[in-house]
């Protein structure tokens, strides 16, 4: 319990597909990191496969995928397929990036967690995290 | 006398808002500007007038009373097909030339049924994968009658070999062909991230479309140097110009040692900018860009002819600043955005959508940027005379400002060897992400207020956007399995195999990509072919 307390969150942040406007992912980044979390980010072009392999092999708390191509839909479907099938439903998965707000529910439904679009400051994508990971331990 | 001194002595000081007065990019400004700010300038030398040395006011005499600045709209999404619709549409309603937004798959040289390709195709641009598709694009619209630019760099070559493919099949030879390829490979590594091979064999590309272009295609603009995506990326006004003008001398120095004259190929050169929030900042740019282009041109490279001194520029209003929040904000910015690149003395301009930071633009918030522009063209009276606000005492010394900065950063990056070597330091990488980050941190401690996202806030119902069918990605598998079944697969195989051989040699790639291209090779199969050969590059994952 004390142990699980003292643990920094570990956040593996992400750009899947084969977008490549990665400003948002690294201003996230550095953000989480200044806020105390354990952060690694694994650069362009993962393919959900790659992504869900990364978090279990950083025993990541947190996916956070940045997505601005439209690709959302397919790609979160995808990577929670996997998080299912290896056993990793306590991960929780954040999307950021230009998500229409009519896809939103869907993507809760699939099991998103949060979505976060233009606008949002780095500051609330910390306080989400951290509630986000304190209702799933 | 006295007394009037002790009378000014007694008035309190004015009062001034409690903020910081800076640019967007982080400048600070004077209260008042004077002519005691801009004493230094000499008119003939450093500003001009219009259509003279060093172009600081425009490259035109004329400027917008000869010819306004050509309304290019950037479209493109789903299917060849259904872009060739949105293109007859914007064609009908005055848009001037026409602008090819491509997919992420053929931007990233890759075929639809490519398991990275899941979810992208025909998303953000048209998915064109072969010769057949830009036939289908282009279809009804005679390639001698319109101007086009394609935005696409990595694959480049391919998709300019498929264009005067389409032209010859029209019976429009390659010389008649007018547009413009983006083919700005460095601003990928730096900003964009869509490159595919490392930085040296990504040059020698750029530099062999660069000779057969300046053989072949007279009215062509070889390439399309752009700080669009570096300013998206975070930079600041003044790392936007630096970058960009670098990645020219860059271009112009692989060239150059290639064994081109200068004079051959520099007026085909084309610029691409963005234009930000920052109304008298960017003003400032453009014309700090005229000026040190014309110099660098002049001195560093001895050009002779003026067409190579003159830095013509297509620019867009800067998509990073439209909000998802109060989508019909946007309007408003872009408006001002575009009026600063008009008044900048642009030479086209694309006019981003009120719904860009939702999703594609329906054809109805495409209509509305068009009608901005046309607006500005035609209502506001700004194109009447040439750089009107040339000779404002705050624009002249932003425009000295901005300059110094640029300059300054030339001369770190040739202390690096050149921005190849620099990119290859990550030193551009490194700037812009700091900027993007001390932006962020400044709009968060509301230093920038961004009117509906951190002021001026209410509650909202969901916009309504164009949705992409994810029909189309299913429906393209399906058009290039068929390509592939219908084609002579043993012509396709030799050409492939000879482009690689090329790629191995020295020989000039494009007529090796435009035979594969013949025998409708895909984009993805030239691209692997060449991949083979070049490798794949792959960055640090740093933040």
């Amino acid at each position: 319990m004390t142990e699980t307390a003292a643990r920094r969150i570990r956040v593996v942040i992400a750009k899947p597909g084969l977008d490549g406007h990665d400003r948002g992912a690294k201003v996230i980044a550095r953000a989480l990191r200044d806020a105390g979390m354990e952060v690694i980010y694994t650069g362009l072009r993962q393919s959900p496969e790659q992504i869900v392999a990364a978090a279990a092999q950083e025993d990541a708390d947190v996916i956070g995928l940045s997505i601005l191509s439209g690709a959302h839909l397919p790609i979160c479907r995808r990577v929670v397929e996997l998080l299912r099938e290896r056993g990793m439903d306590s991960v929780r998965l954040f999307v950021g990036g230009i998500i229409p707000s009519q896809d939103i529910p869907e993507l809760k439904q699939l099991g998103v967690t949060e979505v976060f679009v233009p606008g949002a400051s780095t500051q609330d994508v910390v306080r989400v995290i951290e509630k986000g990971v304190a209702v799933g331990a | 006398m006295k007394k009037v001194l002790e009378e000014q002595e007694s008035v309190p000081r004015p009062a001034v808002r409690d903020t910081r007065f800076t640019t967007i990019s982080g400048r600070a400004l004077e209260p008042v500007y004077r002519p005691s700010d801009t004493a230094e300038l000499d008119y003939a030398r450093d500003l001009g007038d219009p259509g003279q040395y060093p172009y600081t006011r425009g490259i035109h005499e004329t400027m917008y009373r000869g010819k306004v600045w050509t309304m290019r709209q950037f479209a493109g999404y789903g299917s060849a097909a259904q872009t060739n619709a949105r293109f007859k549409y914007l064609l009908g309603h005055g848009g001037g030339g026409l602008s090819v937004a491509f997919d992420l798959p053929t931007l990233m040289g890759r075929d639809p049924d490519h398991p990275l390709s899941l979810g992208e195709v025909g998303k953000c641009g048209v998915a064109v994968s072969s010769l057949s598709d830009m036939e289908t694009l282009f279809e009804g619209i005679p390639l001698d009658q319109v101007t086009t630019s394609m935005t696409i760099n990595s694959p480049a070559a391919m998709l300019l070999a498929f264009y005067i493919l389409v032209g010859e099949k029209q019976g429009v030879g390659p010389e008649k062909l007018a547009g413009t390829l983006q083919a700005d490979i460095l601003k990928e590594f730096i900003a964009q991230k869509e490159y595919i091979y490392p930085p040296r064999p990504s040059m020698r590309i750029v530099v062999d479309m660069i000779r057969w272009c300046t053989q072949r295609m007279p009215k062509w603009n070889t390439i399309s140097i752009s700080g669009y995506h570096i300013r998206e990326a975070g930079a600041t006004a003044a790392q936007e110009l630096a970058f960009t003008l670098r990645d020219g001398i860059e271009y112009v120095q692989w060239c150059v040692d290639a064994g081109l004259d200068v004079d051959s190929f520099a007026p085909r050169l084309s610029f691409f900018f963005n234009s930000h929030s920052d109304f008298f900042e960017e003003i400032a740019k453009f014309r700090a860009a005229r000026r040190i282009w014309a110099r660098t041109m002049r001195e560093r490279f001895q050009a002779k002819n003026p067409r190579s001194w003159m830095l013509r520029f297509h620019t867009q209003t800067a998509g990073v600043s439209l909000t998802a929040q109060q989508p019909y904000n946007n309007v408003v910015r872009t408006a001002l955005q575009a009026l600063a690149g008009v008044l900048g003395g642009t030479q086209s301009l694309h006019t981003n959508s009120l719904d860009e930071a939702l999703a594609l633009p329906t054809e109805e918030a495409v209509t509305i940027a068009l009608r901005t522009q046309q607006v500005i063209a035609h209502e506001s009276g700004v194109a009447n005379a040439a750089d009107p606000l040339g000779g404002s005492w705050l624009v002249e010394k932003l425009t000295n400002e901005i300059e110094a900065e640029a300059l300054e950063y030339f001369r770190r990056i040739d202390a690096m060897g050149g921005m190849v070597a620099a990119v290859e330091r990550g030193f551009p990488q490194r700037e812009i992400q700091e900027s993007a980050f001390r932006y962020q941190q400044a709009v968060e401690r509301k230093e920038k207020i961004v009117v509906g996202v951190n002021e001026y806030v209410m509650d909202e119902t969901p916009h309504p956007i164009l949705y992409i069918d994810e029909q189309v990605a299913g429906e393209q598998v399906a058009r290039v399995q068929a390509l592939r079944r219908r084609r002579d697969n043993a012509r396709t195989g030799r050409a492939l195999e000879e482009l690689k051989a090329a790629a191995r040699g020295t020989d000039n790639l494009v007529p090796a990509i435009l035979e594969a291209s013949r025998a409708y090779a895909t984009v993805g199969e030239m691209c692997d072919a060449l991949r083979e050969v070049f490798g794949e590059y792959e960055e640090q994952p740093i933040f």
